[in-house]
């Protein structure tokens, strides 16, 4: 029996087994309960961060901005999204006349499903592990979509115009940003040499991949980012814009639940970047200590979701010509590159001996440049056409 | 051998159970004030003309075909990548043909001047 | 009855109903979310099996690319969420005969098969070797190779055949602008 402090996570589970094998139960139904209370720790520690985390991007993002934030409600303000959601709660909920009621109803439901359904494969210990699952990875491709059918949903059975426009246009996007997302997923498999999560974040012995492959790492990030629909890329629900977008028509809870979904997406985002890129629970003593790895593990996602939020705070919001521009002629072009310059420098750097770091730093160098140059040639290629249409229009002007 | 997909099953129900029990708190909990004008479609304040039916422009069904077509390539790729450390360099040289292949049908699409939104 | 089996059953059932409506449906968007429904359930069906691969592929693929350009291609045409009225075409008898002849010779072909016991055949439990043999068949000159690269092209060509039949879509709009 390990001790608490060496590990607490398996100690707590075995000793709550050896608690329910002693009330008379079968093996069987002592995992299956083990795993319920699994399941809902796990589901209800994700919901309440939510509070958290929407109170830290609001400061975060107020001091961006030169302001305080919330700082009424309990010390530093920690309580006001408590306080947001009792007036959520008691809210009215407006079903608009003519909407599908079946999907109007399930669409909340299943985008927030989607997003805790992620966690289940995140490892945030060494001994931490929802589910151990061999294809971990495309897992997350398929699990992340079904909350694009949400927003779908949501949009079609809305019966709101607008709702139907805002959630086309955000499954458009949702769906163009998915396709380097993949193609950059495919490269911490590539590396590893296997799609469980935990052998990815083992794999990452003295070496994270955001090193060996920065450029999948940067385009993993921004498209995750592009997928979760936050700034810059939240022009489908900025107020000025399409209206609200898809949950127009959805009041109270129904629409917290959407805003809770979004909120959690972008720190899932944040752990899959640090498990899949940054070594995850890894760092002195992690394997030793449990507790510790969790730690890291904790340290590194809220690092990366301090970045998300700085870069909400920081940057205007895209067009939507400009999104989809961006993804096909750069960010894709880009991640297709990239798989396939980590997947020759690594059988390079084996058969030929180079080290190793060397070799995939020169190739994303090389492919960093070469991206560089060719939206260089675009930009030069742009103004060119804009000089000649100014030019045109000059002349057409004194003669008409 | 199903036993982490029990644990993944179980996560997804309760990831649909808990925010069903909130909004089931939400409708216990509201007023329930039913009105013709709350319930009627919302378009800032103007009566809705006609339909709420839109038709979709060409560009939406070009990049779910496009994304199709990437979808498909990555689930193609993904065992190639997990068998990476077994494979030789000419092996990883075929991938790199097929992923070629995908980029060239990509820069079809680009010169077609298909991928503008407008 | 195991449990494996009653699971199996309830998926089975439900992929089978999801299905009905999905022909039976008078507007074509609630097809489209019906055939989601259908699709999720092969999906659980898979995972049963031990075939986790091929339940993700079917989730990633089917499920988020192909169906939600069912749905967007529903939406391009008119009278997608209204319906077009009726589903039934005049001559329901002759596809009822078609079907009932195929049916029976299924179950003619199912019952001469030998009947391995209740519970499916299982792939190799090491699910791990079994995606490492799938890939190294794929590039392996001996093996899948050329399908491999084939299906790179088929990909392509149904990319290109699908811009130049949608190409007036684009030619049109191009027009109204001007």
């Amino acid at each position: 029996m390990d001790s608490f402090w060496i590990d607490p996570f398996s100690f707590i589970g075995s000793q709550l087994a050896a608690w329910l094998t002693g009330l008379g139960l079968a093996e069987n139904w002592v995992s299956l309960i083990l795993q319920l209370v699994g399941a809902l720790a796990l589901g209800t520690a994700v919901l309440i961060l939510t509070f958290l985390l929407i109170w830290a991007e609001r400061k975060i993002v107020a001091r961006i901005q030169d302001r305080l934030g919330p700082n009424r409600v309990g010390p530093y303000g920690i309580f006001q999204t408590v306080a947001d959601l009792l007036k959520l709660v008691t809210k009215e909920l407006i079903t608009p006349e003519g909407a599908d009621l079946l999907p109007y109803n399930l669409a909340p439901l299943l985008a927030v499903m989607s997003v805790v359904g992620l966690w289940a494969v995140i490892p945030m210990a060494p001994t931490l592990l929802g589910a151990d699952i061999h294809v971990g990875v495309l897992y997350i491709v398929s699990v992340g979509s079904i909350g694009t059918l949400g927003i779908l949903l949501a949009g079609l059975s809305s019966n709101n115009k607008y709702a139907l426009l805002g959630a086309f246009r955000t499954v458009a996007l949702m769906i163009s940003y998915a396709v380097p997302m993949a193609l950059a997923l495919l490269v911490p498999v590539l590396l590893a040499g296997s799609m469980s999560m935990q052998e990815i974040v083992l794999a990452q012995k003295g070496l994270p991949f955001l090193l060996l492959a920065p450029v999948a790492a940067l385009i993993f990030f921004v498209s995750s980012i592009a997928e979760v629909g936050r700034a810059p890329f939240d022009l489908l629900e900025a107020e000025s814009e399409i209206v609200a977008g898809f949950h127009i028509e959805y009041s109270g809870l129904k629409f917290g639940m959407f805003f809770v979904a979004e909120f959690l997406h972008a720190f899932t985002i944040s752990a899959l970047t640090a498990v899949l890129f940054m070594g995850g629970w890894r760092g002195p003593w992690a394997e030793q200590y449990t507790a510790l790895g969790f730690l890291y593990f904790l340290v590194k996602t809220s690092l990366v979701y301090f970045v998300v939020i700085w870069i909400r705070g920081s940057f205007p919001r895209i067009r939507i010509d400009q999104m989809n521009a961006l993804n096909w002629k750069l960010i894709t072009p880009v991640a297709l590159a990239g798989l396939v310059v980590t997947a020759v420098a690594e059988k390079v750097a084996l058969e030929l001996g180079a080290p190793r770091l060397l070799t995939h730093l020169a190739g994303n160098a090389l492919l960093i440049f070469a991206a560089a140059a060719g939206l260089g040639a675009y930009a030069r290629a742009a103004r060119r056409r804009s000089e000649l249409l100014a030019k045109a229009s000059k002349a057409e002007a004194p003669a008409g | 051998m199903l036993e982490p997909w029990i644990f993944v099953a179980l996560l997804l129900g309760v990831g649909m159970l808990l925010p069903g029990v909130a909004i089931a708190a939400n409708w216990l909990l509201s007023p329930k004030k039913p009105n013709a004008i709350k319930q009627s479609t919302y378009e800032c304040g103007i009566e809705t003309v006609g339909e709420t039916y839109v038709q979709l422009k060409g560009a939406y069904y070009i990049y779910a075909l496009i994304f199709v077509v990437f979808d498909i390539e990555a689930v193609f790729l993904f065992p190639w990548a997990v068998a990476y450390d077994k494979l030789q360099l000419y092996m990883v040289l075929e991938a790199v043909l097929f992923i070629v292949i995908l980029a060239a049908g990509l820069a079809y699409a680009w010169r077609k001047g298909v991928l503008e939104w407008v | 009855m195991t449990i494996l089996q009653i699971i199996f059953l309830l998926t089975a059932f439900l992929t089978l109903l999801a299905a009905l409506r999905v022909v039976t449906s008078p507007s074509m968007v609630h097809a489209a979310l019906w055939l989601i429904l259908a699709l999720a359930g092969v999906a659980v069906v898979f995972i049963l099996l031990n075939a986790t691969f091929l339940a993700v592929v079917q989730v990633a693929v089917y499920i988020d690319a192909i169906a939600i350009m069912i749905i967007i291609v529903v939406m391009l045409t008119r009278g997608a969420v209204r319906g077009q009225g009726h589903t039934v075409s005049k001559t329901w008898w002759a596809a009822a005969l078609s079907a009932l002849v195929m049916l029976t010779g299924l179950l003619v072909m199912l019952l001469q098969a030998p009947v391995r016991g209740a519970l499916p055949p299982t792939l190799p439990l090491d699910q791990e070797a079994f995606l490492e043999r799938l890939g190294q068949a794929l590039v392996d000159v001996n093996q899948y190779i050329l399908p491999f690269e084939v299906a790179s092209v088929l990909l392509v060509a149904a990319m290109v055949g699908a811009i130049i039949v949608a190409w007036p879509l684009f030619v049109r709009r191009g027009e109204e602008e001007r």
